[in-house]
């Protein structure tokens, strides 16, 4: 009886004291099991569940109304001019948004709507087995994995064998050769031609800074303190005497690319030079790639009063008083500086190219 | 002509009379000094009331900005070097005062990462003593006319170029900050971009001149004021751009349109999944086995 002793819960009958008892000091919190099943009015009563079939199945029936609305709808109203006669949007790309958008929506709810009426629903508990197979199962595959190797003759013939492990191995090259492709090639980063390649960009000595888009020069004495320009070399805007541009197509999207610059005029006095780039501003002006140098995207968020340039993708930040050091984000590299000068109009120019490359790093700089 | 001969007859029985020669000085003064009025050198006039609304902007900057910008518009530092409590305000020109002050940013309801717009606090000529007053602490760019930023007078074809060059520009020059669409977007500690679809183009003109807060200069020689007036054209046709592909979200960029679509859209979708399961009625009523 269990009333002897103090740790068993009162039992509710002879005989099963004892197993109570066994069962408290092993699970401290017993297990409730499964609520008892509670029934849904479609499971008691046959009415119901003719009423929710019908349900089921007229929302299936206007889920087919709209898909055919849809194609009516393609075919009727007019597209494109239109544009505004519904709630400002065009009838079509309501008509046609909302007739699919409900076909679609309509068979998703007559499905739910099934299974939470008709489809049964009462709990049952499944319980696990283990994961690995059964001891014999586990013989019998190595046993004829041993079979196999035997019959193939792998070990025996050593000829067999060697000439597949070459063949295999040789199978490797095109994919080395393929990788190549991946990353700059030592031609690549040169380049054949001046401008070209991952070290060099269309500027050199005396070259014109513009303006991107309008391609004006700019004078030294038109900028204000403050002021910033979005800029290119002079040479993406020169045409022959047909008025044809020098540079085309994909050259002129790639030189373009990586000869834009940000140009900022600041207090002078803000500027900390770089060592040996003491002479590459004019009166407060600086100018820095606009690539990058994290995964090269174009940054032109430029906050005026800290002369911090922040980089849209990852939020890289360049002190652009201070040789466009890193001072926030991923980049591990400080902006290119471009040395300016002006020419003899005071019109300002480039001292030189680049003297590192733009843009991202790649496995040649380390 | 009889009744006028009879009343000029009536007049001149008068001229000898005691009041004759008040009367014909009277009317002559009256007429010198109506003439003076409609045809004097307006120079003259404007000059004393420019000089009234100087004195008028100084009184009312006194009294609201003088706190942080100083009595005389020097701007206060403090303790901490490099860091002000208000800038000065010398030189800034007529332009700042309008935009700042007109959009209500000024004055400021306190210090923080970004001075926002709000109701505006001051009158038009309250504005305009302002910013008359601040223009004659040094030179400083003027507050444009409405002949800097619109397109009157251009022929269709002309518009259209100004519109297209306009958003080159725009798309070169401001969508790093302000969004491709003008929606503005988040800058480095707590600042943001405002949104520039839908302002006035006076103050767009006004931002680009004078560069409040963060944002940089885009003076007169940096940006020419027929490539500002192209921007602002570009703007203007971006309110009038129909939506052709529905409901736009007011351009706010990929990536929170891709937030917006699985917060919003599956988040939805995920709350109506969860309403339907705790929703499924049950009976007390037993199953009867047939």
């Amino acid at each position: 009886m269990s009333d002897h002793t103090p740790s068993t819960v009162p039992s509710q009958g002879d005989g099963h004291g004892a197993q109570v008892a066994t069962m408290h000091e092993a699970d401290p919190i017993a297990d409730p099991g499964v609520h008892p099943h509670q029934w849904r009015p479609t499971d008691v009563d046959e009415r119901a569940a003719k009423r929710a079939e019908r349900q089921v199945a007229s929302l299936f029936g206007l889920s087919a109304v709209f898909a055919i609305l849809f194609c009516v709808a393609y075919f009727t109203l007019e597209i494109g001019d239109n544009h505004d006669t519904f709630l400002g949007m065009g009838a079509s790309t309501v008509a046609l948004g909302t007739s699919f958008g409900a076909a679609l929506l309509l068979i998703g709810v007559g499905i739910i709507q099934w299974a939470r009426k008709l489809m049964g629903d009462q709990e049952i508990v499944e319980m696990r087995h283990p994961a690995h197979s059964t001891d014999e199962d586990r013989d019998k595959v190595l046993a004829d994995l041993k079979t196999g190797i035997e019959e193939s003759g792998i070990v025996r013939r050593t000829l067999v064998r060697n000439s597949l492990l070459g063949a295999v191995g040789m199978l490797g090259l095109p994919a080395v050769v393929l990788l190549r492709d991946l990353g700059p090639t030592p031609g690549q980063v040169v380049g054949e031609y001046e401008g070209a390649g991952l070290e060099h960009t269309l500027w050199t000595e005396g070259m014109r800074v513009v303006r991107d888009v309008v391609g004006t020069p700019i004078k030294a004495s038109d900028l204000e303190v403050g002021d910033l320009v979005n800029a290119e070399p002079a040479a993406i805007f020169e045409t022959d005497e047909h008025g044809e541009h020098l540079i085309e197509g994909v050259e002129l999207q790639i030189a373009k690319s990586k000869a834009a610059l940000i140009l900022l005029r600041m207090e002078p006095d803000d500027i900390t030079p770089g060592r040996g780039r003491e002479n590459w501003t004019v009166d407060g002006i600086v100018a820095y790639s606009k690539i990058c140098t994290h995964v090269g995207c174009p940054i032109s968020l430029n906050e005026r009063t800290t002369h911090h340039l922040l980089c849209p993708c990852h939020q890289s930040t360049f002190d652009l008083a201070d040789s466009g050091r890193v001072v926030f984000g991923p980049a591990a590299r400080a902006l290119p500086q471009l040395p300016l000068a002006v020419d003899e109009e005071g019109y300002l120019v480039a001292q030189s190219d680049f003297t590192e490359p733009v843009g991202p790093s790649y496995w040649e700089r380390g | 002509m009889r009744l006028l001969n009879r009343s000029a007859g009536r007049l001149s029985q008068h001229r000898r009379g005691p009041l004759a020669g008040l009367v014909v000085l009277l009317l002559g003064l009256l007429l010198t000094g109506g003439l003076y009025t409609v045809l004097a050198p307006a120079q003259a006039q404007k000059a004393e009331s420019d000089a009234e609304l100087v004195a008028k902007g100084r009184e009312l900057f006194l009294v609201g900005c003088s706190f942080c910008h100083g009595q005389n518009g020097e701007g206060i530092s403090t303790a901490r070097p490099g860091y002000q409590i208000g800038p000065s305000l010398v030189g800034v020109g007529a332009a700042a005062v309008d935009f700042q002050v007109g959009t209500g940013r000024m004055p400021m309801a306190q210090p923080g990462a970004q001075v926002p717009r709000k109701e505006v606090q001051y009158s038009e000529e309250e504005i305009a003593a302002l910013a008359a007053y601040v223009a004659s602490l040094g030179p400083g760019p003027a507050i444009p006319s409405e002949q800097d930023y619109s397109l009157e007078g251009l022929s269709e074809e002309e518009r259209e170029e100004a519109v297209v060059r306009g958003g080159q520009i725009f798309l070169t020059n401001c969508t790093a900050c302000h969004n491709f669409d003008g929606s503005g977007g988040a800058m480095p500690q707590g600042g943001y971009a405002p949104q520039v679809r839908g302002v006035e183009p006076k103050y767009i003109y006004e931002a680009m001149l004078t560069g409040p807060q963060a944002m940089d200069n885009f003076t007169n020689g940096n940006l020419s004021p027929e490539m500002k007036r192209d921007v602002i054209a570009y703007l203007q046709s971006l309110e009038t751009t129909p939506e052709y592909g529905g409901f736009g979200m007011g351009g706010i960029g990929p990536v929170a349109e891709g937030l917006f679509a699985w917060l919003v859209g599956i988040g939805s979708l995920v709350g109506f999944a969860v309403w339907i399961a705790a929703h499924t009625t049950r009976t007390s009523k037993d199953k009867v086995e047939a």
